[in-house]
């Protein structure tokens, strides 16, 4: 069937990730995925597609299957493509660049398949999860076809484009389009039907791939090894279908134009037909030009944008024949950049085109939107600008200020094709408060419910609790190509109090615009309590300013602390898109679309939510006068350091995109200790230290996951000068009875969790829920206490080596260099990682996979990872994810070496330097603090002497001197990293004998990309690629590492037991050889209350689910057992564990029986391993003897 | 050697329904199980009571995962979501429902379901579900613990009389209401639920008062099984109301032996419910109940349990006094010559 009219098509709202996915998952049979940010919601559709038993247009389900690695996604989709399926992925960045192997072999085949990429920045100078070309141009000899996607429309047309061109082609194909900006955006599209993807697959051709599969049954030998004689031409063989590809695909994008109506070309060109100054560009920044391009022709202007659609194989006769003829100038604008290069690839390719066939055009390349760096109708109107002048720029770059090399272009940031007419919303809101969701079902309401546009997009901040989430929404009667933030909005809405005096959240309102605000201030009271830069604006522009006290509608309704789904009421009231009626009609079909599945409870306290909403809407009348002593707080204190001040804080204010190219390191290296400076006072409640009750245990400081509760023991004299409030009780140490204990909380660092409350062992014999520490209300103790710990920095810290390491009481006294991350608030995470630096932290080089630990502890604007007194802390670095346990080997093998080095040219130098010294230095005993820092100080004699030398030896000496000081080589990743991409590696390095510590800090899932399953994923526990439970059991990695008999292995939980969790640390670090901690980490991904997470690590361990083991080498060599067992048998049900979990619930509430039988067999799974380990830890040593 | 049960009836009729026996196995987590339920008719349970559909257990399973599926989305850009969309819906009463349907096909004994609950909310309507799957009666079980200073007495009856009245109209099954004894007028409460149109009182509810762990400074759950001294409560408000309501009368807990069931039946009630008896002593010792009632009816050359229903209660003894405060003082001052 053909048809042409598009009225009989569904219109949805979705993002570009759907819109791929939708395609991809109709048309293939095998889709091979491994997660990776921005492509990870393409594979869990598919996943959750295939789930539902949806079946592509062949009638059958198409196999979703999780792999271990991008590497193994393409290899598992090679080998199906090779056997005769239709198979496709989905990735992006690092994800790209491991599938290159098998692309060139999927190419050099000539396989048709379709990878669908949300294209995003390549780790190089930092890692960035956001949108640029440097993936896709990494891939582009590898022989795939190319073809980019710049909307939302697009991706599900290209899609199909793709795969229809590739089957004919058989050329295999690379669908890009931005990462974030087009595949999270979320947009009113015309859905593709089955039967236009069925007119679109030539069954022929599908018929045709099978045919030419491997088979037994007519075999043929493919992949062979050829010699210099052949290869050489074998390679050139397939340029007959490179040749072809172009014809091919504008042949389907004509068919295409005929089903659907929608027209595409190789190139497009949207412009005046006269133009003489033209951009040429792909991706979503192709739809700015178009915007941009078309305020300006309507002014007259000669100017137009070619969008280049197939970029391999790169038609020079279609692409010329696009161009206008008039064009006098030309800006190439590329989305990646290849340092060294005469240009970008896309320049190149122009450059070449033109030059081929002897065309004179002045050509200018330049760099634009590196990382989702915003592109904006302004930027290409400069450029337009640029191309005025008789010789532009070339090699230029737009959207930032470089004042080092003076790339970059001026533009007018005041010019603004924002259309008429179009409503603009801009809404601030916490992360996880469902604001961004809301804001979600309100533009797909808007757009299938009326005939409007619509468009969302969201941003996050980097942290992972107490985010600012802010949602961009645009709606209106003509076509939106805005793929750019709103800075100009009519509707602005703060879902959060408090983000007021953190931003300056207004600036972006336009004169008349309107304000809606959560506040339990009601309108008449409201004005005072507004930072004066807010009163400002509301006057100044004259915003028409509504409030709403959103808690108490969502308390009185029953939805907790819950304000979504009241505020996006409010928002539908005020701006009047629908019909009051129709509105809460419609919100209420979402709502029951979106919660339904969770039971009718949650409906019915929505509905009420939202039925009480609007009684609660209140104008405010505007004074008309600046009344308030107070405004938005300076990002940082004044004492901060001079690059915090000059560049942290400017992020932290969100003002980073001002900052000039100067300010940036040339190599990706910062300072640490810079959270301390970013004082985010997101805590409404603080733990308050009770002096009396308090038996200086420390296990509060120990679980604290954000580093802010500390203690020292100190001389009374220290407490000169104290502020009035600063508290202090005499030490209950033996051994330090006569000096003061302080117990102090940093009240604008801690995030709130409670975990400190709910760990402390101490409770009142007058009343029991009063402990050694409670929370109180943060806003009357800010200042005191900030106050109090200013004075508690100043006090010196508690000398180590006087410190029983191995109790968790003297470990609380040593100084955390892990301090105030963004982590989620009460993270199960962060408490290992702040004691490793406890520990070991001021000569630990830190190797961190990427996940979650590489994002609070890296991702600017500040790094948690800090200094003591003398300036030493942990160093840190995040290669990769799946390369971590190598990276941090090498550095051990260079800590050796230089070590090495330096201990060879002390030998030498022994004479100049006196042998005691020598002598003392090269057979220092430190396997403890005392003789770390003794030797610390002959170090600190050796470099006063070599200071004065003047010899080469006494130079490299020096250099290298620091080696001398042991140095603890630490490698930290989650369970993503440890037993699946990484495992490799891992496997590798414990096998080497080396002396590294890797900590796998194991939440079972991979938690930042979402919670996906991994190996490390329990039976029966829900996860992203496991929604109907995970069927197999987790991985044994405890055990697989013991089986080499030379590794140190502990299996911890802190909350199971802190003490053995110490002692594993010690031994491991101890240990000369590798040692690996498999540290369980409760987390927001298991879903429940996380200030409960030390009684589920109790409850998991009680349960036998997670048994406390330690697995010592060294005892081996004594002749005992090696194998510690430190917890006990099983004493509560493993569903007295799981069952606190959401993660567990979920299936016990939607398949009773399905949990049922795979909590059957974790619970075999617990009583197994419970068995053998019980076995391992009475097993006869030596002949029989039992130890 | 004579077989009593061919001379002695043991028939009792409870929510108008015959019943073989006064012997009605009370909610427990035996009734969980289908075999189970077989066994207990097999036994010789006269009639069943499911374990109760829990209002808060609906609700408050589907608010914690709502809640920490939203707590755990829109954390960051990377990781907007922390959960696959669910498998399926969240179950409601379909699984209780489906019991309910399942213990009618395997058993001719009467089937009572029962609602738990404290409040008039949307739970009621299950109610109407439950008689659709052929439950011959429903019993509520009204668990309601007034913390709130602010409420009245009065307000806590009232909410009784009007789960009642509410239940009443969404079903034609008969209406059992099992409570608590914490009332100022627990006679007077009886018949505002007889008005109500209870069509039985189950007396009494068994609260589940936590305990504390010294060690851990805790408050505990405590489940201890009843056992006959919680008898005499039962009796003397059976006794008590007898007569007084339409209502049948139902005795539950404390009954641990076959004079315990006759003690309840010479109080007034139609039937005698059993749970932690047969927890410790397993199902088949509701056949040595039986027997041994028999025994005792024989011994005591009683034909029927209908007889003796009642020949106890208040209005049935000589000195109604024994049921009033003057029986009151004489414990006390007897206990106190001791």
């Amino acid at each position: 069937m053909t048809r042409s009219s598009t009225n009989s098509r569904a219109k949805v709202t979705i993002d570009g990730n759907e819109a791929a996915a939708y395609v991809a998952h109709q048309i293939n049979e095998v889709i091979a995925i491994y997660p990776i940010t921005p492509s990870s919601p393409m594979g869990e559709w598919a996943d959750q597609w295939s789930a539902e038993q949806k079946p592509n247009i062949w009638g059958t389900v198409p196999t979703v299957i999780e792999m271990q690695s991008e590497g193994g996604a393409s290899g598992a989709l090679h080998g199906a493509l090779q056997a005769g399926s239709l198979s496709t992925t989905f990735t992006a960045a690092q994800g790209l660049l491991l599938m290159i192997p098998n692309m060139y072999k999927i190419a050099g085949e000539l396989t048709p398949t379709v990878f669908h990429i949300a294209a995003r920045s390549l780790a190089i100078h930092a890692l960035s999860i956001f949108g640029d070309h440097s993936d896709v141009m990494a891939a582009r000899s590898t022989g795939f076809s190319m073809l980019a996607s710049n909307s939302i429309q697009e991706v599900m047309d290209f899609a199909l484009i793709a795969q229809a061109a590739s089957l004919e082609s058989r050329v295999p194909f690379l669908h890009f389009f931005d990462g974030f900006r087009t595949s999270h955006e979320v947009a009113k599209v015309e859905q593709l039907t089955v039967e236009d993807l069925r007119e679109m697959i030539d069954e022929n051709l599908v018929r045709a791939h099978r045919a030419r599969a491997l088979s037994p049954d007519r075999p043929v030998i493919r992949g062979t090894a050829q010699n210099p004689d052949v290869y050489f031409q074998a390679r050139e063989a397939c340029n007959p279908f490179y040749l072809a590809t172009p014809t091919i695909v504008q042949n389907v994008m004509d068919k295409f134009a005929k089903l659907v109506g929608r027209q595409y070309h190789l190139f497009d060109y949207v412009g005046a037909p006269d133009a003489d100054r033209v951009i040429i560009l792909m991706g979503s920044g192709a739809e700015v030009a178009h915007e941009t391009v078309e305020a300006l022709t309507s002014a007259g202007d000669k100017v137009g944008v070619l969008k280049v659609r197939l970029f391999r194989p790169f038609s020079i006769p279609d692409f010329v024949g696009a161009l206008p003829p008039s064009v006098k100038s030309i800006a190439v604008l590329d989305r990646t950049k290849e340092p060294g290069a005469t240009g970008e690839p896309l320049y190149c390719d122009v450059v070449t085109a033109l030059a081929e066939l002897g065309i004179q055009k002045k050509v200018v390349g330049g760099r634009y939107g590196l990382s989702s760096k915003e592109f904006t109708p302004a930027m290409a109107k400069g450029i337009f600008d640029e191309l005025k002048k008789p010789a532009p720029r070339n090699h230029f770059t737009v959207g930032i200020r470089d004042d080092v090399t003076h790339t970059s272009l001026d533009y007018d940031p005041e010019f603004s094709t924002e259309v008429p007419g179009t409503v603009r919303a801009l809404f601030y809101g916490l992360g996880a408060d469902g604001t961004v969701g809301a804001n979600k079902n309100s533009i797909k309401i808007i757009g299938e419910e009326t005939d409007n546009f619509a468009q969302g997009y969201f941003v996050y901040d980097s942290k992972k609790s107490g985010a600012i989430t802010t949602s961009h929404l645009r709606f209106g009667p003509r076509p939106l190509h805005s793929s750019y933030l709103i800075t100009k909005a009519n509707f602005v809405a703060c879902h959060q109090f408090s983000f007021l005096e953190r931003i300056d959240m207004l600036k972006a309102a336009e004169p008349g615009a309107t304000f809606l605000l959560n506040t339990s201030y009601g309108p008449g009271e409201i004005w005072d309590h507004l930072p004066r830069t807010v009163q400002r604006q509301i006057l100044e522009k004259n915003l028409k300013f509504y409030v709403i006290d959103g808690y108490a509608v969502a308390k009185k309704t029953g939805m907790g602390a819950r304000i979504n789904t009241i505020m996006q009421t409010c928002f539908f009231a005020i701006s009047g898109v629908l019909p009051r009626e129709e509105a809460i009609a419609a919100i209420k079909h979402t709502i029951e679309k979106t919660y339904g599945r969770r039971g009718e409870s949650v409906v019915q306290k929505n509905f009420a939510a939202v039925d009480a909403a609007l009684s609660h809407l209140h104008q405010v009348p505007v004074q008309g006068k600046l009344t308030s002593a107070f405004d938005i707080r300076p990002p940082v204190p004044a004492a901060a350091p001079e690059f915090v001040r000059r560049v942290t804080a400017k992020i932290i204010a969100g003002e980073g995109d001002d900052l000039p190219v100067s300010a940036m390191p040339v190599d990706g290296t910062f300072p640490s200790a810079t959270a301390q400076w970013e004082k985010r006072n997101i805590a409404l409640e603080i733990p308050v230290w009770d002096e009396e009750l308090c038996i200086q245990c420390g296990k509060c400081v120990l679980v604290c996951p954000h580093g802010v509760i500390r203690a020292k023991v100190y001389d009374e004299k220290y407490l000169a000068g104290a502020p009035p409030t600063f508290k202090a009780v005499p030490a209950r140490w033996k051994e330090m009875k006569d000096k003061k204990y302080t117990l102090q909380v940093a009240p604008e660092d801690c995030t709130g969790c409670t975990l400190c409350v709910e760990f402390c062992p101490v409770k009142s014999k007058s009343e029991v829920k009063h402990r050694a520490i409670n929370m109180a209300a943060q806003p009357p103790l800010r200042e005191p206490e900030a106050a109090n710990w200013d004075f508690f920095c100043k006090i010196p810290e508690t000398e180590r080596q006087n410190l029983s390491l191995s109790q968790v009481k003297d470990v609380q006294l040593l100084q955390p260099l892990f301090e105030f991350s963004g982590a989620c608030s009460g993270c199960g995470e962060t408490p290992y990682v702040k004691l490793l630096t406890q520990l070991f932290g001021d000569r630990a080089l830190i190797a961190n996979a990427t996940g979650c630990s590489s994002i609070y502890g890296g991702n600017l604007p500040t790094t948690p990872f800090c200094t003591n007194t003398d300036g030493r802390g942990p160093t840190w670095s995040n290669s990769l994810f799946e390369d971590n346990a190598e990276f941090g080997l090498g550095m051990r093998l260079a800590v050796d070496a230089q070590t090495g080095y330096a201990r060879m040219l002390v030998e030498r130098l022994s004479s100049v330097l006196g042998d005691g010294l020598a002598q003392g230095l090269l057979t220092a005993d430190q396997s403890t603090e005392a003789g770390i820092l003794e030797q610390r100080e002959r170090v600190a004699v050796l470099k006063r002497k070599l200071e004065g030398m003047r010899t080469a030896e006494a130079h490299g000496l020096l250099s290298v001197a620091d080696m001398l000081v042991k140095k603890s080589v630490w490698i930290v990743g989650g369970d993503g990293w440890a037993y699946d991409i990484g495992y490799g590696g891992l496997d590798h390095v414990l096998s080497t004998g080396r002396n590294v510590n890797l900590l796998v800090l194991d939440t079972e899932v991979y938690s930042n990309t979402g919670g996906q399953a991994s190996k490390s994923t329990p039976r029966a526990a829900v996860a992203k690629f496991a929604a109907g439970g995970k069927p197999t059991g987790k991985k044994d990695l405890a055990a697989m590492a013991m089986s080499y008999g030379t590794v140190y292995v502990a299996h911890i939980a802190m909350g199971g037991s802190d003490s053995q969790t110490v002692k594993a640390f010690l031994e491991a670090e101890a240990y000369n050889g590798p040692s690996l901690l498999i540290a369980y980490s409760h987390c927001i991904a298991h879903g429940y209350d996380l200030e409960h997470g030390m009684d589920q690590q109790k409850a998991a361990v009680n349960s036998g689910y997670w048994p406390l083991f330690r697995y010592n080498p060294n005892l081996s060599a004594e002749g005992k057992n090696p194998f510690l067992l430190d917890s006990r048998a099983p004493t509560v049900a493993l569903k007295d564990y799981t069952y606190n979990e959401t993660r567990y619930t979920m299936l016990a509430k939607s398949s009773p029986d399905e949990a049922k039988r795979l909590l059957a067999l974790a619970e075999q799974d617990v009583t197994t391993r419970w068995k053998l380990y019980d076995y391992w830890a009475h097993m006869p040593v030596n002949g029989g003897e039992k130890k | 050697m004579i077989d009593l049960s061919k001379t002695i009836d043991l028939s009792t009729s409870y929510l108008g329904l015959k019943l073989n026996n006064p012997l009605v196995a009370s909610a427990s987590p035996l009734c969980e199980d289908l075999a189970n339920i077989r066994r207990l008719e097999d036994a010789g349970a006269s009639a069943i009571v499911l374990p109760s559909l829990f209002e808060e257990q609906l609700e408050i399973e589907s608010d914690d995962l709502d809640r920490f599926l939203i707590e755990s989305s829109e954390r960051s850009a990377e990781s907007v979501t922390h959960f696959p969309e669910m498998a399926g819906w969240v179950r409601g009463p379909e699984e209780y429902i489906a019991h309910v349907r399942a213990c009618k096909k395997a058993v001719k004994i009467p089937i009572i379901a029962s609602l738990n609950g404290s409040t008039k909310g949307g739970w009621l309507g299950y109610a109407r579900e439950i008689e659709r799957a052929g439950a011959d009666a429903v019993e509520l079980n009204i668990y309601s613990i007034p913390v709130d200073p602010d409420l009245s007495g009065e307000q806590v009856e009232q909410r009784y009389v009007d789960i009642v009245r509410a239940v009443k109209e969404e079903v034609r099954i008969p209406v059992a209401v099992k409570l608590g004894p914490y009332f100022s007028s627990m006679a007077n409460m009886g018949r505002k639920l007889d008005a109500a149109g209870a069509n039985a009182l189950v007396l009494f509810n068994r609260f589940y008062q936590p305990d504390y762990d010294l060690e851990a400074l805790e408050v505990v759950p405590n489940l201890i099984l009843s056992n006959s001294h919680e008898l005499f409560l039962r009796l003397h408000w059976i006794a008590v109301l007898y007569g007084q309501v339409k209502a049948d009368l139902a005795l539950t807990g404390g009954i641990h032996t076959a004079t315990d069931v006759v003690k309840a039946m010479m109080a007034g009630a139609k039937v005698a419910m059993m749970t932690s008896a047969l927890l410790k002593r397993g199902i088949n010792y509701l056949d040595t109940m039986a027997t041994e009632l028999l025994i005792w009816m024989g011994e005591h050359e009683y034909d029927s349990i209908k007889q003796m229903q009642g020949s106890m209660s208040r209005n049935a003894v000589p000195q109604p006094a024994a049921f009033e405060r003057v029986n009151y003082m004489k414990v006390l001052s007897s206990y106190s010559m001791r």
